[in-house]
Order: structure tokens, then sequence, then C-alpha cells
């Protein structure tokens, strides 16, 4: 598939934003965070810039963007819709949540309850994104269970990350949030690292014999395109990237995205304040470089059956 | 609404697509482009029409294939357009309620008034069959020449898809795939009409007919082999004076 | 504006036109009925005409493109005067009045002086009763259309064996036909009428056998492929023709009856009448009656014709044709076994299709409960057909070898009786006509004079020698050495020659080459950059072009515009009358002969003017004859329609058929009727003549048919046309290149003729198969025709050049594995005339030592006001570079065209290469690129976007 920058962009941010809003929301009102209102303030604004900046980056990727507006209405049966819905609820329930730590720097009794459902919304949110894949089926590199734990993982891990960052910056860090940050970053690359091992194993059931209903007069192989030109569908669904460079690029996602940020939070504890809040903050933007090499790769790695028609033999 | 109707409709609407006849001259594919660039989804806009990169939105298709090894293979010349499936995520997943199955006859439509262009559909359909219009912006589709088919403006023998009407070969016929007994259903009975990755699970409406077996060297089997010699008695043209003497 | 959508209302019965326009379509030429629907004007859709008798209502990719070409930024737009080099594509735009004055005195001085000075050839044009009696009332004997390098082999080898021919003449008997052969077709003129008898074919589940060492389009849906090797159909099918005379499984009563296969052939080796027909003192050929036992006249219905022996005629003896054929083809030369080799084909497959076609022959017979009676007649009581067809075009005829390999495959088709038949091949009227009721043609040195017309018309058909155009000493008379020694039956001329010998001045030089309709600058060129050169050649001496002007009318800015000094522009075909005649290439069909019309349907918005009106004008300017009334003012002062209306080329009988006579009541003949034309278009264009029942097969025969024929003016006399197995004529040339007669070859000729005009049919290697160093060159290269491209046209046509904006070389899987070529490849061809870099991509169907691309879909950078970088000019090629236009030197120095000896057709594929791989740098773009041209003022910036039919759009956008 066609790599979208628009949309690999907008995944990372809103993931991290919606990530980021699951934490404040669920460690907010457990008192595992600090009440104050600059905290709050700069942690939930971080968050919301995150996650609208993602949402508005994604209308860029649409071609009438004017009738976004429509996009809200099909919750009932389509994924961006739900994702569309969920991801305004949250915000909206969010900024109650925003407004009791904030102006009153209260995170408990409603204050908590609003906080609590605006993660469950941010991870309705991220689980609908994902599943906006994972529905897919043309695609079997996204039609894969592990693709919505995967979504929800590493908006949790670049989430945390962030959150790290804020700790580190206004509240002289915490050891406890590094630590549990570090866990969630190495779950969710776990986890993609089992995905990549599913998609390498993976067959498509479809192939040039199934799509052309023609495999019983033997191996079916494309003559002519129906266009000497590239079409539409080629260039959305045609992109291809060679296997070296994808597995050279999971290195270098894993380098950016695990290595680097892990070492950098572990440095911060060893370092004075100052220059460990540096780390963290570098820790946070390489966790979201690694992300979008791992978001570009999701996308160009990708097979859709269409291609079958224009000379792939797998899917 | 991207919701599919609740039962499939017991009207299907189709195409059949002859693959033992078609001759893969893209007729059907630029009637169908020169019909609906003026039709509902007016207009197809194409990008460098005349210069390098050239593309432009079309709803139907003729690829070649060749199957098969050597002389003993075939090349088939394979038509395809939106086969107007019966479970076809590509509407399911339209966020605006653009894409929709029609209840009455299901024919898949885009209400372009509705898309916001995000692709979404085209991801989801398997087959290739959706078109971003990158002029307009907006998803188009074979709509089955609902503006034909139904047209009361048109002589009732031309209400008819663009395509099936156009095509030389005859190898395009439309009909009720859900009426067992219609011309189209009785083609895919006789001649083993079959589905498009049914692994996908769309189940699509329209069928394919599959090249028939080749009568050659292969099949031929049954018929004599090669030519009796004439009778040899008074030479090679012994035989001249008994054909001319029964004239 | 709800939110929800609501079950959707589709306006699904928005208008489609507010008016309705019939027409012809004219994206090829096979001239379907079309339906334009306009709305404010502009064309809303074009749709076929289901009443038309070509198409039935179907369109093919091309005709359904008409739009793009109508509308295409190409068109020409105003006359066009060269300021710039030639082939700089450097114009000034002048008006039509200094356009034509220029042109005028151009011709006038030529035709005051030798008319033979000017050179007119038209080449897609569907006007050539008009074009070539213009030729005529001018004076110039170098007249022709494009035949020559297109399908002649077909014409001659069809009018010469049975008075019709497969190229337009002819179709097969689609609803009864058992078993159809196709030769060496992909798409052909009868476009969609093949498509639709194919149709037909596979919903009867007839077999359908393909003949041809490329497996795509019809050939891949025949039930059986027969790949053969490019140039050797001729043996293939005297393969067949062997087993079948080996088995006895003829027609014998067919033949004797209907062929000339039982006339007499004078044996005298050596002597001047030696392989003449014995003919009595009428000159009626004779034939050995069996119950006679002696030589009576064959035509004769009591004579019992023998077949078979060899008889004493006074001091000479005589044999049967059947028996020189069965001599000849009996012979072990043509067993299976011995073809296989040359053709790739195996012996078990040449002898399982004779017994098919046997088999489908005589044991299938259809029968049509219609009595008939023959030109002698005899009384049938049924008509009994033999339901083998079949088809043969340009893989035939574009060889060499074509003329004799089309006779063999008539000879094949008349061996078993199914020469229209019931479910064979059938004569379209106003054919057929046998070579007697045909003109010979003119154009010697007695028929061309100063301000004098022709007297007759440019292209005929020479009964021998003595119908030659050469000079005393046997020099041709034309430009293009049609009829003369070096192509003695060019019936259709050799347009691709002319070029050529207009440089070279042999045999003799030009002053003004006139064109109409042909991109000879390009891809109708053999040779195209040497073509390119010698249009640019100037005389070093004079500073002159070596061809000192060159006048051309095209719609559209093709390669060949930049060539030209002065360019008329014309119409598009939805802006002009234009008339598909009876008296041209008919189109008729087997029941019924038919000739139909365009209307302009819209108008120009350009300054151009139809070409035939532009003609008739020049014509009236200059005087002509047939074009000017007797006090000198313009015969025709209403152009092309006035024309169409008044013209008579015989009394009672013009251009159209339809609706003749002063209330419109007559057909074929009668006075012209003002109204005419108003009835065509009342009727859809076209008018659609009917057999009557008892005559609509075997016509070449049929006393009814006869009759009718006359009664239409088809034919002067209801004379039978009896099929000749043994073509004399060719005889008589064979008999001159050994010496006899008053019209003697010179000597260089004499071997070329000797061997090539061999009365029954031959084969032999196709002539670049025998150019030494051929081995050197192991492959065959040919093209086949997209079914959705015309030509070079295409390319304009922003639909049509999304399907096919480039080609690729497609060469055998396994060779191309043995070579290490893969699918994207780039890959040098080379031939003995050039060398070409191409994209190279393995497949499946195509014969193991071909390769194949489509045709002309190269362009040079700048024509078709494509932009300069479009993949047509860099990624696309023709094979023209690669194919020369004459023969190798032989001894004395002298080159023969690259053309068929008897016929004069150009040998486009005889073509030989080989290809090595091109380098990785080399790869992604082809070599060598033509120089651009610039765009001539007054053709339209193209748009970066089309957003054709969203004013025709039912409803508006949120
Ligand atoms: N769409 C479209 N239609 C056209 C035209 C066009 O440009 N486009 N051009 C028109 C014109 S001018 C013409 S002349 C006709 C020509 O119409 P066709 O006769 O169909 O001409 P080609 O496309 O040249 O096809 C020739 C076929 O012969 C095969 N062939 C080559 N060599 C041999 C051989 O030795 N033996 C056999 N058996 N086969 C061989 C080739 O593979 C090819 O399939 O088409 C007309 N119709
Ligand atoms: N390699 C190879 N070369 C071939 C062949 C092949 O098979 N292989 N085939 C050969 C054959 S059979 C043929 S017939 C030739 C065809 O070759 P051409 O006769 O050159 O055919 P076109 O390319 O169609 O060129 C016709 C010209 O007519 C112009 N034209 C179109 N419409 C109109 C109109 O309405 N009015 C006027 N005035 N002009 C118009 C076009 O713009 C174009 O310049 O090519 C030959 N060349
Ligand atoms: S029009 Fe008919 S024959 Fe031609 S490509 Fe389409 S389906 Fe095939
Ligand atoms: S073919 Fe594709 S676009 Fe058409 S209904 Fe099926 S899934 Fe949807
Ligand atoms: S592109 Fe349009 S029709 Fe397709 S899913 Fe998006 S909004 Fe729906
Ligand atoms: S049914 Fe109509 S819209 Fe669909 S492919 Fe055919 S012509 Fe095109
Ligand atoms: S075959 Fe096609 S291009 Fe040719 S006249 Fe017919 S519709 Fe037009
Ligand atoms: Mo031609």
């Amino acid at each position: 598939m066609h790599p979208a920058y628009s949309v690999i962009f907008f995944t990372t941010a809103s993931g991290a934003g919606f990530g980021l809003l699951a934490l404040l929301g669920v460690l907010g009102p457990l008192r595992l965070l600090p009440a104050d209102r600059w905290f709050g303030l700069s942690a939930l604004f971080l968050a919301f810039a995150l996650a609208v900046g993602g949402l508005l980056s994604s209308t860029l990727h649409l071609k009438s963007p004017a009738r976004a507006r429509f996009a809200f209405s099909q919750w009932r049966s389509s994924w961006l819709s739900r994702e569309g819905v969920a991801s305004i609820a949250t915000m909206a329930i969010a900024g109650v949540f925003a407004i009791g730590w904030v102006f009153f720097e209260a995170t408990a009794g409603w204050w908590a309850a609003a906080g609590l459902l605006a993660a469950l919304g941010a991870l309705l949110t991220v689980f609908s994104t994902g599943k906006i894949y994972a529905v897919l089926k043309p695609i079997r590199q996204w039609h894969d269970p592990l693709v919505v734990p995967v979504y929800l993982l590493f908006a949790l891990a670049t989430g945390a990350v962030w959150l790290d960052a804020v700790v580190a910056v206004l509240a002289g860090g915490s050891v406890a949030v590094g630590l549990g940050t570090i866990i969630v970053v190495i779950g969710a690359w776990g986890t993609k690292v089992a995905y990549w091992k599913r998609i390498d194993q993976g067959r498509s059931p479809s192939t040039p014999e199934s799509a052309t209903g023609l495999g019983s007069l033997g191996q079916v192989r494309l003559l002519m395109a129906p266009h000497t030109e590239e079409n539409y569908l080629q260039r959305e669904m045609g992109y291809r990237v060679a296997r070296k460079h994808t597995a050279k690029l999971r290195v270098v996602a894993g380098f950016f995205g695990l290595a680097v940020p892990v070492f950098l939070i572990l440095a911060g504890w060893l370092l004075p304040t100052g220059a460990a809040a540096v780390c963290a903050v570098l820790a946070a933007l390489f966790v979201s470089l690694g992300v979008v090499i791992e978001r570009w790769l999701f996308f160009a790695e990708a097979r859709h059956t269409v291609t079958l028609y224009y000379g792939d033999r797998v899917g | 609404m991207t919701s599919l109707p609740k039962r499939p409709s017991a009207k299907k609407l189709g195409l059949v697509i002859d693959l033992d006849t078609c001759v893969g001259c893209h007729a059907c594919v630029v009637n169908c482009k020169e019909w609906n660039t003026g039709g509902y989804p007016a207009p197809l806009t194409d990008q460098n029409p005349y210069g390098k990169d050239v593309s432009g939105a079309w709803l139907n298709r003729v690829h070649t294939f060749e199957a098969g090894e050597g002389a003993e293979g075939r090349t088939i010349h394979f038509p395809k357009s939106c086969l107007h499936c019966e479970e076809p995520l590509c509407v399911t997943v339209c966020p605006t309620g653009a894409s929709y199955k029609r209840d009455e006859d299901g024919i898949v439509l885009v209400d372009e008034d509705r898309c916001m262009g995000c692709g979404l559909c085209a991801w989801a359909c398997p087959y290739g069959a959706r078109e971003m219009d990158m002029g307009v912006g907006v998803m188009k589709k074979c709509t089955l020449c609902i503006d034909r088919i139904y047209n009361e403006n048109l002589e009732e023998v031309d209400r008819v898809p663009a395509c099936v009407s156009t095509c030389p070969a005859s190898a395009r016929h439309f009909g009720d795939l859900g009426d067992p007994n219609s011309a189209v259903s009785r083609l895919v009975a006789e001649r083993g009409g079959y589905d498009l990755m049914p692994e996908q699970g769309y189940k699509p409406t329209n069928k394919y007919l599959p090249p028939r077996p080749r009568r050659d060297a292969s099949t031929a089997g049954a018929k004599p082999e090669a030519l009796d010699e004439a009778s040899p008695e008074g030479g090679f043209l012994g035989w001249v004076d008994r054909l001319l003497s029964a004239v | 504006m709800p939110l929800l959508p609501d079950a959707r209302a589709v306006e699904t019965s928005t208008p489609v036109a507010d008016e309705v326009k019939t027409t012809t379509c004219y994206m090829c030429a096979c001239r379907c009925g079309i339906k334009v629907h306009l709305r404010d004007g502009k064309i809303r859709y074009i749709q076929g005409n289901r009443d038309h008798p070509v198409n039935k209502g179907v369109l093919c990719a091309k005709g359904s493109a008409g739009i793009m070409q109508h509308y295409s930024p190409a068109r020409l737009t105003k006359p066009l005067k060269r300021v710039g080099e030639r082939g700089s594509g450097e114009f000034e735009e002048i008006e039509w009045d200094e356009a034509l004055d220029l042109a005028t005195t151009w011709l006038r001085e030529i035709r005051d002086s030798d008319p033979a000075r000017l050179a007119f050839f038209t080449g897609r044009d569907q006007s050539q009763s008009l074009t070539g009696w213009w030729g005529q009332q001018f004076g110039t004997p170098n007249y022709a259309a494009h035949g020559g390098f297109c399908s002649v082999n077909m014409a001659a080898a069809g009018i010469y064996t049975m008075g019709g021919a497969f190229w337009e003449f002819g179709e097969t008997d689609w609803d009864r036909t058992e078993y159809f052969m196709m030769f060496g077709v992909a798409e052909d003129h009868d476009s969609n009428p093949i498509k639709i008898g194919l149709g037909k074919l596979k919903a009867r589940g007839a077999k359908f056998v393909s003949v041809n060492p490329v497996r795509t389009g019809y050939s891949a849906i025949a039930d059986e492929w027969v790949g053969l090797r490019p140039g050797t159909d001729g043996l293939f099918v005297m393969g067949l023709i062997h087993e079948l005379l080996k088995a006895g499984r003829v027609d014998a009563g067919y033949l004797s009856r209907y062929t000339n296969a039982g006339w007499l052939v004078i044996r005298n080796p050596g002597g001047a009448d030696d392989g003449l027909f014995l003919r009595d003192a009428d000159g009626a050929p004779m034939a050995w009656d069996r119950a006679r036992q002696l030589a009576a006249p064959a035509l004769d219905p009591q004579t019992r014709p023998a077949l078979k022996g060899q008889y004493d005629i006074g001091d000479r003896t005589a044999v049967p044709v059947f028996q020189l054929l069965a001599e000849r083809y009996l012979d072990d030369r043509y067993a299976p076994e011995a073809v296989a080799a040359e053709t790739g084909i195996e012996a078990a497959t040449v002898r399982r299709i004779a017994a098919e076609l046997a088999e489908a022959a005589f044991e299938r017979e259809v029968v049509i409960e219609q009595p008939w009676t023959d030109a002698f007649g005899r009384r049938h009581e049924r008509m009994v057909g033999r339901p083998v067809s079949m088809h043969a075009m340009r893989g035939i005829s574009a060889h060499s070898n074509g003329f004799h390999t089309c006779r063999a495959i008539h000879l094949l088709q008349l061996l078993l009786g199914s020469v229209d038949c019931p479910g064979g091949f059938r004569y379209k009227p106003p054919y057929p006509k046998s070579i007697e009721a045909l003109p010979r043609p003119t154009g010697r040195a007695r028929d061309v004079h100063p301000k004098m017309p022709l007297p007759g018309p440019h292209l005929g058909f020479p009964r021998g020698p003595e119908d030659l155009l050469v000079g005393e000493d046997g020099a041709p008379r034309r430009i293009d050495k049609a009829f003369s020694w070096d192509a003695p039956l060019a019936v259709h001329g050799m347009m691709h020659a002319v070029i050529t010998n207009a440089w070279k001045g042999d045999p003799y030089p030009i002053d003004t080459l006139f064109m109409y309709m042909a991109n000879m600058a390009w891809n109708s060129a053999m040779n195209t950059a040497e073509t390119a050169r010698m249009l640019t050649d100037k005389d070093p001496e004079t500073g002159e072009y070596r061809i000192p002007r060159i006048l051309y009318s095209d719609a559209y800015y093709s390669e060949m515009v930049a060539y030209a000094d002065l360019v008329l522009p014309d119409t598009t075909y939805l802006e002009r009358w234009d008339c598909m005649s009876l008296l041209d290439r008919p189109i008729s069909h087997a029941d019924g002969p038919a000739d139909s019309i365009r209307q302009p349907v819209v108008a120009p918005d350009r300054d151009v003017r139809p070409f035939q009106d532009v003609l008739i004008e020049l014509g009236a300017r200059l005087g002509l004859p047939g074009l000017t009334k007797e006090d000198g003012s313009p015969k025709y002062p209403g152009g092309y329609p006035d024309y169409l209306v008044n013209h008579e080329r015989k009394p009672g009988m013009g251009p159209l058929a339809g609706w003749r006579g002063a209330d419109g009541s007559q057909s074929g003949k009668g006075v012209p009727n003002p109204d005419q034309l108003g009835a065509y278009v009342d009727n859809g264009c076209y008018w659609h003549g009917s057999i009557p029942a008892e005559a609509r097969y075997f016509k070449h025969v049929n006393r009814a048919y006869l009759h009718y024929a006359v009664g239409m003016g088809f034919l002067d006399e209801p004379a039978p046309v009896i099929a000749q197995l043994y073509c004399e004529p060719l005889q008589r040339f064979r008999l001159a290149a050994r010496g006899h007669g008053a019209v003697q070859p010179p000597d260089r000729h004499r071997d070329r003729i000797d061997a090539h005009f061999d009365p029954l049919p031959i084969w032999y290697r196709p002539f670049e198969e025998d150019v030494e160093g051929v081995d050197g060159y192991p492959l065959h290269a040919v093209t086949q025709r997209p079914m959705a491209m015309y030509h070079s046209w295409g390319s304009q046509n922003a639909w049509l050049r999304q399907l096919h904006s480039r080609n690729v070389l497609f060469v055998p899987r396994a060779w191309a594995a043995e070579n290490g070529i893969e699918d994207g490849d780039w890959v040098w061809v080379s031939s003995r005339n050039g060398r070409i870099r191409v994209e190279a991509r393995p497949s499946d169907g195509v014969n193991g030592n071909t390769v194949w691309t489509w045709n002309a879909m190269g362009k040079r950078a700048g024509a078709w006001n494509l932009s300069p970088d479009a993949p047509e000019a860099h990624r696309a090629f023709l094979l023209n570079n690669l194919i020369d236009d004459l023969l190798p030197e032989r001894e004395g120095g002298y080159r023969y065209s690259n053309s068929d000896p008897v016929t004069g057709q150009a040998a486009w594929y005889d073509l030989r290469v080989k290809i090595e791989k091109a380098s990785v740098k080399e790869a992604g773009e082809i070599a060598p690129l033509a120089p651009a041209v610039g765009r001539p003022k007054g053709l339209p910036e193209a748009p970066d976007e089309l957003r054709f039919g969203e004013g025709f759009r039912p409803r508006s956008r949120a």
C-alpha cells in the first residue's frame, strides 16, 4: 500500500496523544501524578495537541475535506466513523477532566470519573483506528489479530514516553514512570516483532489463480495491464518495497523507537535533573521517529489483493 | 446508509462475463467511460490527458492474462468492473454514508454528495473496482448504468448497461442473478459460472464463465485423426472418375 | 442537511440528449453506423446504430472514443504554409484563398506541362471514387490509394482467383458455418462484423481455428491455435490440400461446374502457347468432354469435363487444370511430414485438420430449402452448402509470398466447394466480378498529355504483359512502378514506393507530391528514418528540395504535417459529408448491397474545410473537364454534397445507389434525385438493398443474382464468374519472361518473373529469408493492430492513449529464458536495416521463433500536440525503422522494392531480427529518439486535466 504521509503522521501523533490522555485519565485520578495545575495543563495540552493535530492531518488525506462532517454519521457500521465519534466524545470528556485538573487542581470524585471515562474513550478511539485497518480483508498484513493490540500498545508506549518527558521536565522525573514506560515500550515492540513474524510467515488466501478463477488452466500471469501507464489502483495499492529494505527499516525503527529511548530513559536516571529532562524529551522524539518508520512499514509492507490483477504473485 | 440491507435483496442485478468469448477489444471499457463521463457519476476526469503519466477515472477495465505453459497454455482477456457484492466491505467501511447498497436491486452506489474522498472503500474492495476521481475528489465506481437500465427516456432495448450493449462479441450479459430462471442465471448454471476470490467472502453478484476447453491436439480424440487414402488403383487420380460419375 | 442519510432517491431517468443525429463512424475504416446524442450542441454520447447493417448497434473502443477525437487539441485549425525547414513544424497561418491560389498555381503549371509530375496519393481515404476520378481528370498517371502497402495481395489473389476477396469483398456465413479458419487476422477492416460473427460461432459451438504466430485477441478465443512460423501459411495450406487430394475429399461437382478445373491447358514446352488455355475460335475455353471424347466449350452445360488425363488436340496435347493441380499438390513435397519442419506444425496436426475440414464440409452439409438456377440453366432444388469458411488478412498479405499464399487458401476453399455456399465464404455485392468485367490500368505514354484527362482509370487488372504501364524499353511509367515488370499486378498501386522513387528520380523526378490522409513520414513508411531524410533532402547544386513541393491534407497534427509545404486542414468526421460508395469500398454484406454517408452533425469551430470540397474547388479552378461546365463555371458549386447527388459515373450511376430516380424510387441505377441526401439522412445515413432469396448464394454462378447485379449496375452482363484455380494471366507474364510475345521484360527481370508467375499457387520463402547473412537474424518480427487504436491517430485521443501509450516487444518465454531476458529488460533489436532499443516482455502465446509488438505506437515528440515528454515518444516504438523499403542489391546493383513480386504488396512481416540485452544504463528509453517537432501556430495548448461531461451532470454536488 502506498504510504500516505498524512495518515502516518496522523496515526503516530493521535496515537501518542490518546495514549497520553489514557494514561493521564487513569494515573491522574489514581493520584500517581502531580495534581498541580501547571502539570495538568502541560500534559493535557500536549495530549490534546497531539490528538487534534493528528486528526487534522488526517483530513489532508481527504480529497473532499469539506464533506468530512458526514464522517461521524456511520458509527453503526464504519470503524472510521466510530473513530471519529469516539475521538470527539473523548475530547469532550477529556475537556471536562481538564477543567477539574487545571482550574480546580482536582482529579478526584466526578473529575476522576471523567478522567477514567476519557481514558476509556481514548483507548476506544485507538482501538477503532486499529480496527479500520484490521477489518480490511483484502490486505492480509492488516487483517491480522495483532494489528489492534499493536495500535493500542504503541499508543500507550508513545503516550508513556511523552508522559515520562513531561514528568521529567516539570516534576523532576520519576523512576516509576520511567520504569513503567520502558515496560510498555518493550511490550509494544515485542508485539510488533510477533506481528512481523506472523506477516512474514502468513500467506494470503488469494492468488492470481483465485483472483481470476483461471487456476485450472495452470499458473496465471499478467500479459497486459489495462493501461500502459499507472492508474489510481496501482499508485494506491501497488506500492512495493524490497524485502531487504524492509528488514533494514525494521531494525532502524526498533533502534530509534526502542533502543535509543530506553537508553535515554535509563541514562536520565543517572544524570542531573536538567540533563535527565533533555534525555526524556529526546526519548519521546525518538520513539515517535521509530513509530513513524514502523507506520511507514505498516503501509509499505501491506499487499492488497488488487495487485494480483496487476502481475503480483502474492496478495 | 453503509449498513447493508437487512436481508439480501431478492433482485440481484449484475453482469455475467464470458471469458470464452471476450476478445479483449476494450469496447466495453471505453463505452463505459463515454456513457458515465456524462452520466450519473459525471465527470470521470483525466489527468495529464496529453502528457506524461496520463491517467483518469475508469469504471471498467480489461486485463490480459496468460495461463498455463507454452503452446498448451491460454491467453485470456479479462474484463472487470464492480461485482456488486452481496457482502461488500466497501460499503460498511464508508464513514460518510456515501457508499450504499440498494435494497431494491442490490446495486452498490456512491452518493457523491456525501463522499469525502477518504479512499477507504477502495482499500476495502478486493477487486479494485473503486476509482478515486482525482479531479473531482470523490470516489467513483460502476453504477451498473443505473441511469440507463431504468431510464424512461431511452428505448426499452437500450435499457441495458452501456458495456453490455456495445460488446461486439456478446461476451457480456446483464440480468437478475437473484432469479434462478433468468437468462443470466441459466447461463451461469449451464456454463459453470463462478465467483472471483470466493475466499474473500464478499459474495460477488457478477459471475464469470470459464473459457471452454480447447478442441485441438490435446482434446480432439474422437475425431478422425487423418483421412484414408483414396483407392490407389488407377493411381492417385483414380478416384476422380468415380467422383465425377456421381455428378 | 440531515446528518443521517435516508433512503436515497437516484434520478434514473435523466434526459440523454436534446437531439440525436445519425451518421457513420470514422474512427476506423469499418464504417459502423452511429447515433450522435447532442446536448446543447455538444456531443454527449455516441452510440452504435442498432439498425445499421455493419455494426447492428455495437461500437468498438475507438468508436466510443469518438468524442475525444472530435475535441482533440491536435486538430488543425487553419491552412498552413511552411516557413521553417521541412520537418521543423514551423508554419505561418494563411487564409484559404491564398492556400487555394497557391495550390492552383503549382498544379496548373504541372498540368500545362507534364501531368505526370504530380504524384497524388491518398491514404486511409474513403473517397477513392472521387480522388481517383479527380486524378484522372487532372491527367496524371500517378494516382493510387493505400492498398499497395495494405492488402493488395488479398485483393489481387481474390479477384484473380474467384472475383471476390477476403479484403472488403467477402465475409463468412457466420450463421451457418461449422468450421471457421482464420489466417493472420488481428482486427481487420471488418472489425465489428468479425467480432459479432465470432460471438455467433461461440454461441453455436462451431469450431474456430486461428492460424497465427501470435495468440491474442481473436486467436485467444479460438478452439484451436495454430501458431506457425510467419510466412509459411502457404506450405501449411498446401499440406492440407495434399491430404484432401490424397483422400479424394474434394467437391468434384462444384469444381467441374463452377471452377476452371476441367479447362484444358496446352502442354507445349517452349512454345508461345504453353500453359495457356485451349480456346475455340471465339476465344472460349475448352474442356475434354468425357462422354463425347472430344474437346468442347468448357462453359457449355452439355460438356462433361474430364478432370484428369492428357489429350491430343491436333498437333499439341492438353491436360485439364485439375490434373495439373493434383500432380503438383500430391507431390511428396507437400506431405504433412515434409511441411512440418518449415511451418513448425506437426504432421499429425495437418492431417487432423484436413480430416476435420473434410468432415465438416462433406458430412455436415447445410441445406437451405431454396431452389435456384445456375448460370448454365441447371435448376437446383435446394442450396447445399459445405459449412467450412475461411478468412485471411495481413498475416498472409504482408509477406512477399502473400499473393500465392492467399491463392492457395482460395484453392483450398474451392476444392471443398465452400465459396459462396451456405456456411461458407460469401461475396459481398457488388462482387463477385471476374477480371474480364474489370478495367485495365491506364497511364502509358500515349495516355498522358498536358491539359488532358487520363482516358481511363489509373488502376485496373492486367490480363497480360500488353496491359502493363511500361515504356518501349520496359521502364515503368508510374512513379511507384506499379504495373511495371517490378510488380505487374500492382492493382492498388505502390504508395510505399513513391517517396523513395521520387527522391531518386527513378523512373523520373516529380514536382509535387500531393497526399491526403496518410502519415507517410511515419508509421506508413517502411524505413521511417530514411523516409524523413528523403523528404528533407536537398539537391546540393540547386539548394532545392529533391521532392520540390509537398501538398498535404490532414485533419490533425500528424508527423507528416511537418513535412508539407502547404497544409490543407480537413474537418473531423463529425463535421462533414462523406460517402462510402459502391464504386469504392462497399459496406455491403452478403445478403445485400449497401452504401452510406456521413452528414455533418456539428459545425466546425475552426477555419477548416472538408477535403472533398477543397478538391472539387481546386478542380474547378484548374478547369478540369469533369469539374467544370462548358462555360468554365464550376460543375458542382455546392461542393461535395452537390457532387454526391449529381455526379454520374455512367448514365444513371452515381456515388450513391439508394433513392435514385427523380422521385427517389430507384435503387442502383436512376437519374439523380435532388432529395437523395435527405433520404439517406432520414434512413440513418445508409441505404441497404436486399438480394432476392434465390440469389443469395452461389452468386458467382447464380442466374438470378447475375441478373440482379446487371439490374443494379454492378455488372454489364450476366456472365458467370468461374473460379480460376489456374490463373492464366500469370502464365502470360511467364511466357513473356521466356521470350514470347510482343511486350518483353528487360532481361534483368526475366528470372524473377518466370519464378513467381506460376499459374498454380507456389510457396517460396519470404525474400528476407533468402537475403545473405539472414542467419544472423534468427527471429521473425511482426506487428499486430491493437483493437483499441487506429494506426497513428489514436494517440491524440485522451481516452485511447490511456489504454496504449507505449508498447513492449513480446518475446517467446522459452527463448527469453535461454537468453537471460526478463520482463522489463531493455533490448537492442537489429535487422539488416537498423537497430532500435525497446522494452521486452516474455510471453507464451507466440511462435517460438517470433517476436511481436503493437503497430504504430511510437510517435515523434511534439507531434499530435502531445507533450514532448509523452511516453509515446520515449517508451513507444515502431518496427518500421527496421524494415527496409528495398531489397538488397542484386547483380547489376538494382534494388527491388521490399514487396511481393506479383502485386507489389509491401512485405512488412518478412522482417528478421536479432536481439541483444541492453545494458542497465541504457534501460528506460527507446533509441533512436527522433528529433522533436514544434507546435504550429494555431494549435491550442493541450489542457492538464479533462473534465469532459461535467456539464451534463444531472445534479450538482453538495
Ligand atoms: N483497431 C484497428 N483496426 C484496424 C486497423 C488499426 O490500425 N486498428 N487498421 C486497419 C487496416 S489499415 C488494416 S490493413 C487491417 C489489418 O487487419 P489485420 O489483418 O488483422 O492486420 P494485423 O493487425 O496486421 O494482423 C495481422 C495478424 O497476422 C499475424 N501474422 C503475422 N505474420 C503472419 C503469418 O505469416 N501467418 C499468419 N497466419 N499470421 C501472421 C499477426 O500476428 C497478426 O495477428 O486492420 C484495419 N483495422
Ligand atoms: N510496421 C508496420 N507498419 C505498417 C503496418 C504494419 O502492419 N506494420 N501496416 C501498414 C498498413 S496496412 C497501413 S493501411 C498503414 C496505415 O498508415 P497510414 O495510412 O499512415 O494511417 P494513419 O496513421 O492512420 O494515418 C492517416 C492520417 O490520416 C489523418 N486523418 C485522420 N482522420 C482524418 C480526416 O478526417 N481527414 C484527413 N484529411 N486526415 C485524417 C491522420 O491524422 C493521419 O495523419 O500503415 C502501414 N504500416
Ligand atoms: S467489449 Fe466484450 S469482447 Fe470487448 S473487451 Fe469488453 S467484454 Fe471483451
Ligand atoms: S466489487 Fe468492490 S466495489 Fe464492488 S461491491 Fe464488491 S467490494 Fe464493493
Ligand atoms: S471515499 Fe467516499 S465512498 Fe469511499 S469510503 Fe470514503 S467517503 Fe465513503
Ligand atoms: S455497467 Fe455501466 S458503469 Fe458498470 S462497467 Fe458497465 S458500462 Fe460501466
Ligand atoms: S469498428 Fe469501431 S472505429 Fe471502426 S467504424 Fe466501427 S465503431 Fe467506428
Ligand atoms: Mo491497411
